[in-house]
Order: C-alpha cells, then sequence, then structure tokens
C-alpha cells in the first residue's frame, strides 16, 4: 500500500526553483529517507507536503485522498505529522506538558470542562498523561518529565519534539534532520528508536545528512539535489549510484573517511 | 517500554508540589486584603481599586501572558462594560447583574468583530486593530453626550448587589471584589492546566509547531481575546458599582499603561502576578508618600529595582519548576 504519493511537485520561490518536478511514492511500511545536500529543497518537500508552502504546481496524496494546498493544521488532523530542523517546543511548558500537547486531536476538553473539571475531563486527562509518560520512556526522556523543555540538551530536545509528534498517533511522521546535532552514540539511539517507530506500524519520511544514520535506518532513499530527485533505491543502490556519487562526493568522501578510521580503530 | 537511550543523565523524578515558594504570592494577597477589610476607610479604597485592576489584568494576562499576544485596547472593553451597566442602572433602572450580563455580551461581539478578521493575520494588525478600537470608544464615550454625558460623567449609578440586596459598605464590596478575583484566578489556573491553556501554550511557543500538531491557532488565540475581553468588561462594571460615577478619563490610555505594569511586575503568564502587581503597583505610590516632593522618585526607582532583579515579574520568583 502506498501511504504518501508526490506528483510532479513544484515550488518556485521568485526565480528560484527549490523543488522542481519532482515525484516519488512513499510506502506505508518502513523507512523512506531523503538525501541531498545542504539547499537541495528537501525541507521546502517537506514543508509542501505538511501545508507549511503550498506548491507552485502538482499534488501531494496522503492515503489517496488530495491534499494539496490544505492547512497545516487539516493536513495533521489526517494522520501526517512534521517536525522540524530547528527544534519548535513550546518553552512555557515542561516536558510532559509539550508532548501533553500532541495529544491534542484526540481529545476533546473544552473550557468548561476546564473549568468544571468534569468527571469525563479528569478521565480524559489521566489518560493523555499516561500515554505522555509512555512517550518520554519511549524516547528515554521519563526522567526529565518535569523539567522545562528549554532546559533539555540539544539532543534531547530533537526526542521530545518527535515524541510530541507520536503523541497525535501519526500515519506517516515526517523527521527533518532528527539527527543533526546529536554524537556518534545519541545518533546510534535515535536510529533504533526510528526503527521501533516504523515497526509499530508508523510511516516514517525523514530528511538526513548523516549517511551512516541513513544506511542503518532506511529501507528505501530519495535523493534530491538543486530541488530534481536525481536517484531513489534501496540504500546499497543509491550509494553506488554514480549521480549520486558526484552530487555527493563532499559527504560521501566524509562517510568513507569515517568508516576508515572505524576500521583503523 | 525501554529504549535504553543514553543521552539522558540520571536524575529524580521531580513533581510541582505545594511549598511556601507557590503559596507566597496569595499570602501576600491575601494578608494585603485582610488588613484593608479590618481597618476600611483609606486603605479599603485603595486595596479595592487594587482588586478591580487584578480582574481586568487577570483578562489581560489570559491574551498576552498565556496566548503570547498583543493588545493595547482592552481598555475599549472595560467602557464597554462599564457604560453599558453605568446607562441602564443610572439612566434605565435596570438591576445591576442583568447591565453587567448585557455589557459582558456587547464587549464580546465587539471583541469579535475586531478579533476574528485581524487575529488570522501575521504581524501586528491586531495590536493596531486594538490601539484604534481604544480610542474609538474613548472618543465615543467623549462625544456621545447624549448618553454617557461626555466629560461630566453619569452619575447615581447604584451599588452592586442582586436579588433586593445592596453592598454598600466598604468591607461588603471589598470581599465582594475579592471573591470575583480569587474565583478569577482560580479558573485561570485550571484553564492553565488543561487541553485548553496547552493549547493557547502552544500558540504562545511556535504557532508553526502548534499547527504541525493541528491546533487551529486563529481559533485558540480568538478564545483569548474574547476571555481577555470578558474579564475587562466586567471590571468596567465593577468599577462604576463601587464608584457609582464613571467618566471617559477612567478608561483612558492611563488605564492602559497602568495595568501593562502590572501585569509585567506581577509576572505575566503566571497565575498569581495579576494580583500581585496590581496589588503592589496600586500600595507603592501609598508607601511613598512619605517621600513627599520625592514621591514619584521613588515609585520610578522602585519599578526599575523590579525589572532588574525581577525581570520576569514579581511571581515568577516563586516559580516551582526548574529553571535551566
Ligand atoms: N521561504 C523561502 N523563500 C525563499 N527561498 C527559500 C525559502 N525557503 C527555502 N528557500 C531556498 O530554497 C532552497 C532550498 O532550501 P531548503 O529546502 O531549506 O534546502 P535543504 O533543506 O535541502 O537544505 C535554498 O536555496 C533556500 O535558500
Ligand atoms: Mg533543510
Amino acid at each position: 500500500m502506498t501511504r504518501l504519493v508526490l506528483e510532479n511537485v513544484t515550488k518556485r520561490f521568485g526565480g528560484l526553483v527549490a523543488v522542481d518536478n519532482v515525484s516519488f511514492t512513499v510506502p506505508e511500511a518502513g523507512v523512506t529517507a531523503v538525501i541531498g545536500p545542504n539547499g537541495a529543497g528537501k525541507t521546502t518537500l517537506f514543508s509542501l507536503v505538511s501545508g507549511f508552502l503550498t506548491p507552485t504546481d502538482g499534488r501531494v496524496l496522503f492515503d489517496g485522498q488530495d491534499i494539496t494546498g490544505l492547512a497545516p493544521e487539516k493536513i495533521s488532523a489526517r494522520g501526517l505529522v512534521r517536525t522540524f530542523q530547528l527544534v519548535k517546543l513550546f518553552e512555557d511548558l515542561s516536558t510532559l506538558e509539550n508532548v501533553k500537547v500532541g495529544r491534542h486531536l484526540h481529545t476533546k476538553a473544552g473550557l468548561f470542562s476546564a473549568f468544571l473539571h468534569t468527571p469525563a475531563a479528569r478521565r480524559e486527562e489521566r489518560e493523555v498523561e499516561a500515554r505522555a509518560r509512555d512517550l518520554l520512556s519511549f524516547v528515554g526522556l521519563q526522567h526529565k518529565a518535569d523539567a522545562d523543555a528549554s532546559g533539555l540538551s540539544y539532543g534531547q530536545q530533537r526526542l521530545l519534539e518527535m515524541a510530541r509528534a507520536l503523541a497525535a498517533d501519526p500515519r506517516l511522521v515526517l523527521l527533518d534532520e532528527p539527527a543533526a546535532g546529536l554524537n556518534g552514540e545519541e545518533s546510534e539511539a535515535l536510529s533504533r528508536i526510528i526503527r521501533r517507530i516504523a515497526d509499530n506500524g508508523t510511516t516514517v519520511l525523514l530528511i538526513e545528512h548523516d549517511m551512516t544514520l541513513v544506511m542503518n535506518t532506511a529501507d528505501r532513499v530519495v535523493v534530491v539535489d538543486f530541488g530534481r530527485k536525481i536517484a531513489e533505491g534501496t540504500p546499497a543502490e543509491v550509494r553506488v549510484n554514480p549521480a549520486v556519487i558526484a552530487a555527493y562526493l563532499g559527504s560521501a568522501a566524509t562517510a568513507k573517511a569515517a568508516e576508515q578510521e572505524k576500521l583503523n580503530g | 517500554m525501554t529504549s535504553s537511550l543514553s543521552i539522558t543523565s540520571p536524575e529524580t523524578a521531580h513533581r510541582p508540589r505545594l511549598s511556601w515558594r507557590t503559596v507566597l504570592p496569595y499570602g501576600f494577597a491575601a494578608a494585603v486584603v485582610g488588613y484593608a477589610i479590618a481597618v476600611g476607610g483609606y486603605p479599603a479604597t485603595v486595596v479595592g481599586f487594587a482588586l478591580i485592576y487584578a480582574v481586568f489584568v487577570i483578562g489581560l494576562n489570559l491574551f498576552m501572558g498565556f496566548a503570547n499576544q498583543v493588545s493595547f485596547g482592552q481598555n475599549a472593553f472595560a467602557a464597554i462594560g462599564g457604560y453599558t451597566s453605568a446607562v441602564l442602572t443610572a439612566t434605565y433602572e435596570w438591576t445591576p447583574l442583568p447591565a453587567m450580563g448585557v455589557g459582558m455580551a456587547a464587549a464580546l461581539v465587539i471583541a469579535g468583530l475586531i478579533g476574528w478578521p485581524t487575529l488570522r493575520l501575521k504581524g501586528h494588525y491586531l495590536a493596531m486593530g486594538t490601539l484604534a478600537i481604544g480610542l474609538i470608544v474613548q472618543e465615543i464615550t467623549v462625544e456621545w453626550t447624549s448618553v454617557t454625558q461626555g466629560y461630566m460623567g453619569l452619575s447615581g449609578i447604584p451599588p452592586m448587589g442582586a436579588f433586593g440586596f445592596e453592598i454598600t459598605s466598604d468591607r461588603g464590596q471589598l470581599i465582594m471584589l475579592a471573591s470575583v478575583v480569587a474565583a478569577a484566578t482560580f479558573l485561570s489556573a485550571r484553564l492553565k492546566r488543561s487541553r485548553m491553556g496547552r493549547a493557547l501554550s502552544a500558540v504562545a511557543g511556535s504557532e508553526e509547531a502548534a499547527r504541525a500538531l493541528g491546533i487551529a491557532v486563529a481559533r485558540y488565540k480568538l478564545l483569548a481575546f474574547l476571555l481577555s475581553a470578558a474579564l475587562a468588561s466586567l471590571a468596567g462594571s465593577l468599577f462604576v458599582h463601587v464608584v457609582g460615577f464613571v467618566s471617559p478619563e477612567v478608561f483612558g490610555l492611563h488605564m492602559v499603561i497602568l495595568t501593562f505594569t502590572m501585569l509585567y511586575v506581577g509576572g505575566i503568564g503566571t497565575i498569581a502576578g495579576p494580583v500581585v502587581g496590581a496589588l503592589i503597583i496600586s500600595l507603592l505610590p501609598e508607601t511613598f508618600r512619605g517621600f513627599k516632593e520625592y514621591q514619584d522618585l521613588a515609585y520610578g526607582a522602585a519599578l526599575i529595582l523590579m525589572l532588574i532583579y525581577a525581570p520576569k515579574g514579581l511571581s515568577a520568583l516563586f516559580s516551582h519548576r526548574r529553571r535551566p
């Protein structure tokens, strides 16, 4: 089954074509990665899919339905939730409360249940609390539940944003460079978490720079460069694709060097 | 669920609990109000006004603190509430409660008419819109003399009351006002810790992230704006019934500046902040009366010291949550 279809999606910013006639599909199962050099148009692509930008041309289908041009809150209500390259936490709230916000779409307490603490509202609140704590444990932040979100380390903030997105029970979650700023050990742990998200039935589409993470985590890779899709396939296929190597020379060389270092060390 | 992530350092869980820190601001407020009730007279008048302002500032805090928006025109809604109460009771001999209800309804309708279009726009449209409505309502209260008597003002407004009772004594009024402030504070605390309150904090923290989680940002801003207008209107009505008189100056730009000061000194976004701020800012000039011609200077110096040592407001000094 296909979770997401992009059909000839294009986005122009004035004269700049940030996303140029990109088409690909994301199957329901597993992890799909979008890779490409800085400025290739990956984040723009995510914004087009999640409704934060409207495509100049083309269509986006989610679970068979056309979601092109819908408002972001309408798209997330359908089960497509994104995270941001630059983490956007709610700084007034604790770590736990941040995750609770993620339950918004699946709860309904209004003003009067807030004021009156009706039994139904209290039951709902208990469920939200339990679910939020589970998700914090899932990403390993349970001991930070009552800490200020803004006081977390960078890596922890990324994990918190992921837990918050998962609280919305998405069918498709878009992760924009989840491993950025993490050290090797952290990004290995992240890789395991991402695999588990996919194994639990949530489709994962992620943008990543860290080739090791992509190779370890992704089932399929889409490569973009200058807004265009230049390759698509399994990590192994993509890795030996000449066009990808040309576009990615810098990063590929770095990855190789890192691998070499690992062998030597 | 145990995914062992080694990113985190072990620390014990920390649950907020009732400690002297959280209780202190309320203890302060209760002590001040208790003192005023006990001695009556001039202190009771000063504290009474402070409590009316507190109602207004609690509303301002919902919009500016909880939702992180800006409005320079909440005084318009106080004027709408106040004048509706004044005209309906003094001129048309209504009883206070229904008059207050009509005033609040009028304030909500006007707030909806301004908020609905401007809150969907990005940027400062709402701030400008609210500034405009504040000035327009001010003009109306001055110019519409057949109803408002202009600068002459309206007098003969009856005291607050219901079912044949009237609250005429200083003490009775203070108890009534303190009850309203306590109820509004209690409800805003409940709101803050609810699904709705979290949605407002999300809007305050990042509109984009809020939308990504399905929160209809414009709707929540409007909700906060309407609640804020309702409390402003209530404060306006309370004022005219306590004083028995109303004129345009009461709800002028002075009120905007004073209430902003109260909100920031008390602690924007906190629960106890509005009450603490309203009481401190109302009492400060009185405390410095002994300084005679240096009173304003001492007042200004005190404000500056508070901004330096409690930039997030006095109540934030007593927050239970760990700071980074
Ligand atoms: N809102 C915008 N307005 C104008 N140009 C933009 C905007 N967003 C992105 N761009 C440009 O589009 C290109 C792709 O950016 P982006 O999608 O962020 O790349 P990536 O995420 O692959 O690093 C860049 O040249 C960037 O400067
Ligand atoms: Mg990017």
